[in-house]
């Protein structure tokens, strides 16, 4: 059938939509090296990619979560509230890195678990149980640390510069994040059962899927890397103080839509989240060395943000007009004869 | 044969309305039954609490011998029930043989964690594709295949789940008579093999080529369940209306006006249509028919806004038309009635009287805040409805997702018929509608040409559009094929326009 030709045709332009975001990636990095010759430095490209894997991780999360049509936007108050919790213990009882770790990483998912509870068993939209929660993690983190700033002790910041092979350890815990979420997402089956509630819960529900699980694991994963991402930040800046991590949900938010997630679930993949992550802080970091000025910088960022999800929402008119289905050739091909018999059933009487 | 399910005295209400009324049947492996009725029969309903997907209020049911009473359809689905509903349940953003396995993937075991079997999933999906009669790869998305493949893939995902019992709720809607001939072969196979099969379809001589017993409802009762032999396609319609139908097409009660009223010129939209051109007349019906893929939906859709065209001119009372939009189109008073239902024609969770005021909603503004005149809508939406005569329970509070289709497609013609239309555009008006739901709205086919609209009917039953229309043009390819007046109407001509096989493009 020359239907199934068409759709199989490799078409540039298609291709070219469909990697919007990469494509912008490199004008963006280009024109900023071309503007400052020092932004090309291996020095440099590494450090930005660690500045965004904070970002990054959380991005991932939140990419579980926006698939199945939901949102998270209480990742930084999480952050906050992880790193304060595993600070406080490293402090008051010489708790090592790696336990303070595991116990940043319960508290994370917890937290998620929190408000997974609400939005499954209490049905409450997680708008607004997120919300909540985003006021009330960092309500508890301020009485806990009584609004002090925690500095952290130094195995902490020793663990924050390791290395291997010359990359920082945060790249490190952005990457494998990345690989597992991926290996979730595309070979679990919970992973396609995301995308499928993503796409029609109700059909979800019918098709016999246990809706309720596949949401309830999303929130605890984008609580996971909340407080991963926390801990990893708290090991860069050494200290934890009433604005960590403040906002960061929306960076979170915004560069996995750049990365081609959408809003109304169904649609994204972590690559995405990654490139968008690493596309925000390359704006950042590429504002600063053209030493832009300082309250313009946001608006930029902003502007960046609007143009590629523009760019996005033109991508999919286009690629539904390259995905329309032809009825009869476009190029005066000859057409074999495919008719079927005769219809004449329809006859009620 | 041995019985496999049994239902006892089970009832079911929604908003008040009893929609089935103490039913008890007997569904016996190695056997079709073919279950019939009008809309709003009940017949979904009885098929949703088999399924899973409603709860009974009373009865009991029995699988096996042992007792059934699913809570929701994965329960229906792991004791060995498959439903394949009338709308689709495919996830269109995942592959074919994702949405065959997607509850229930073959996995293998790698250290603690179950990975999805790749290569198990691609070969047996290639295996149930085959089965089905669809050659497509595995791979495929669902967004990228056609209504038709997509019910087969539905089909397909039952099959994989080897359930003892089947529900087909109008499977063959959206499929060609080539794969409505390979289901049949298929459904005959596994009734073979022991399965049970129940069938639910309006085409009757269809339920009565395949099924072993015929069940028929009417008003949620069941009326009859005998050997299909009793059966001739004049005693079910009898007993599905409760009087038998003489006249299945109302006499034309106006002839076409003179004056012009749409007139296409040359539309062409590059790989979809090619120069169409012709005229549709105040108070004429003009059918178009055509066989599935050949271009009436689109062309419909260009009609009504919803796609571009690239050359010609549409003009309407001889006003040519240059900004086309759907919002435009209303305000032209051009009236389009979706093949769709479920996601163009409705909104499925909103109430019945808001859905029907929706077109209309800015004539029930009153200045100047445009603050909307409750009653005023109200009444010319309850007006509307009782021209209709929709079954429903308190229309501002029951939504539009729990009617049954032709309650449903009431709906979508009584909010058109509130914006005063001149020109209606019908694509399938009656497709998944029992009989005497098609003569009500064939007789309001007519009502509005009498009042001076002209109707554009579009459907795939030649019969339908013999009886109704008069004038049909064929298309074929995305041209216009053939024209036919009312007195040249002969089902074999108008079928070798549709295959091209005689005639030039008008």
């Amino acid at each position: 059938m020359n239907t199934t030709e068409s759709r199989r045709r490799f078409n540039p332009w298609s291709f070219l939509l469909n990697n919007s975001t990469l494509v912008l990636f490199l004008v963006v990095f280009i024109l900023f090296g071309l503007s400052s010759p020092r932004f090309f430095t291996s020095e440099n490209v590494i450090n930005f990619i660690k500045q965004a894997s904070f970002t990054g991780i959380i991005a991932v999360g939140m990419t579980f979560v926006l698939l199945t049509a939901g949102i998270d936007l209480s990742v930084g108050s999480n952050m906050y509230l992880s790193a304060v919790v595993s600070g406080l213990l490293m402090r008051s009882i010489d708790l090592p890195v790696l336990p303070a770790l595991l116990v940043a990483l319960l508290v994370g998912t917890l937290f998620g678990a929190v408000n997974a509870f609400c939005i499954v068993y209490l049905k409450i939209i997680p708008f607004m149980v997120t919300l909540s929660t985003l006021v009330i993690g960092r309500g508890i983190g301020t009485a806990l640390t009584e609004s002090q700033q925690i500095d952290l002790p130094a195995p902490m910041a020793q663990f924050g510069q390791l290395q291997l092979i010359g990359i920082p350890m945060p790249i490190l815990f952005f990457a494998l994040v990345v690989l597992v979420a991926y290996a979730i997402l595309t070979r679990l089956p919970l992973g396609r059962q995301i995308y499928a509630v993503g796409n029609d819960p109700e059909g979800a529900e019918k098709a016999g899927i246990n809706t309720n699980r596949v949401i309830f694991t999303v929130y605890l994963v984008s609580g996971f890397c909340a407080a991963l991402a926390g801990f990893i930040l708290a090991s860069q800046v050494i200290r934890v103080d009433r604005s960590f991590a403040e906002g960061r949900e929306f960076d979170a938010i915004a560069a996995s839509v750049l990365g081609g997630t959408s809003l109304f679930g169904g649609v994204g993949n972590v690559f995405g989240a990654m490139v968008g992550a690493v596309l925000i802080q390359m704006v950042q970091t590429g504002l600063q060395f053209n030493q832009v000025n300082l309250y313009l910088q946001p608006m930029v960022r902003a502007l960046i943000i609007f143009i590629t999800v523009l760019f996005d929402s033109l991508r999919e008119a286009n690629l539904a007009k390259l995905k329309r289905r032809f009825i009869r050739s476009v190029d005066a091909e000859p057409q074999q004869n495919d008719t079927a018999p005769v219809p004449n059933r329809n006859i009620s009487t | 044969m041995t019985i496999l399910l049994e239902v006892n005295e089970i009832g079911k209400a929604f908003f008040g309305v009893p929609a089935v009324k103490n039913v008890s049947i007997t569904v016996n492996s190695g056997e079709i039954m073919g279950l019939i009725g009008q809309n709003g029969a009940g017949k979904s309903t009885l098929m949703n609490m088999i399924g899973g997907v409603v709860q009974p209020d009373s009865g009991t049911m029995s699988f096996e011998g042992l007792p059934y009473r699913p809570r929701n359809p994965a329960a229906a689905y792991r004791t060995g029930v498959a439903f394949i509903h009338q709308e689709l349940n495919l996830f269109t953003n995942l592959s074919i043989a994702e949405n065959l396995f997607i509850e229930n993937f073959p996995t293998r075991r790698f250290g603690s964690l179950r990975w999805i079997d790749r290569a198990a999933v691609k070969q047996r999906t290639e295996e149930m594709l085959e089965r089905v009669g669809l050659s497509i790869p595995p791979n495929f998305t669902i967004d990228r295949i056609s209504p038709g493949e997509r019910q087969l893939v539905e089909i397909a995902k039952a099959l994989h789940l080897d359930a003892p019992l089947i529900i087909l709720d109008e499977p063959t809607t959206s499929l060609t008579t080539r794969e409505t001939e390979r289901l049949f072969a298929l459904m005959k196979q596994l009734r073979e093999e022991g399965k049970a099969l129940i069938y639910i379809s309006h085409i009757l001589n269809d339920v009565k080529m395949l099924a072993d017993t015929i069940a028929v409802m009417r008003d949620g009762e069941l009326v009859a369940h005998e050997p299909a032999g009793n059966f001739d396609v004049r005693r079910m319609i009898s007993l599905m209306v409760g009087r038998s139908i003489d006249n299945l097409y109302p006499a034309r009660s106006a002839q076409p006006q003179e004056q012009p009223l749409l007139t296409l010129d040359g539309v062409t939209a590059k790989g979809v249509v090619e120069d169409i051109r012709f005229t549709v007349r105040r108070s004429e019906v003009v059918g178009m028919f055509g066989l599935m893929g050949s271009g009436r939906t689109e062309l419909a859709r260009i009609l009504f806004g919803m796609d571009p065209f690239e050359k010609g001119t549409i003009t309407i009372d001889g006003q040519r038309i240059t900004r086309f939009t759907p919002r435009n189109c209303i305000r032209q008073q051009i009236a389009f009635v979706t093949e769709n239902r479920r996601e163009e024609g409705l909104l499925m969770n909103i109430n019945i009287a808001e859905n029907v005021a929706l077109v209309a909603l800015p004539e029930f503004g009153s200045s100047p805040l445009q603050v909307i005149d409750q009653e005023k809508m109200l009444s010319s939406v309850s007006q509307a409805l009782n021209v209709l005569q929709l079954k429903s329970g308190d229309i501002t509070k029951q939504p539009a997702r729990s009617l049954s289709g032709g309650n449903q497609q009431k709906v979508v013609i009584a909010k058109w018929l509130l914006a005063n239309p001149r020109l209606f555009i019908m694509d399938e008006p009656t497709r998944g509608i029992d009989v005497g739901a098609k003569y009500e709205i064939y007789a309001l086919i007519d009502q509005l040409a009498a009042s001076g609209s002209g109707v554009l009917f579009i459907s795939s039953e030649l019969e339908e559009l013999m009886g109704v229309c008069d004038r049909i043009l064929v298309m074929s390819r995305g041209e216009i094929f053939g024209e036919f007046s009312r007195d040249q109407f002969n089902a074999e001509d108008i079928l070798r326009a549709a295959f091209r096989e005689q005639g030039a493009p008008a």
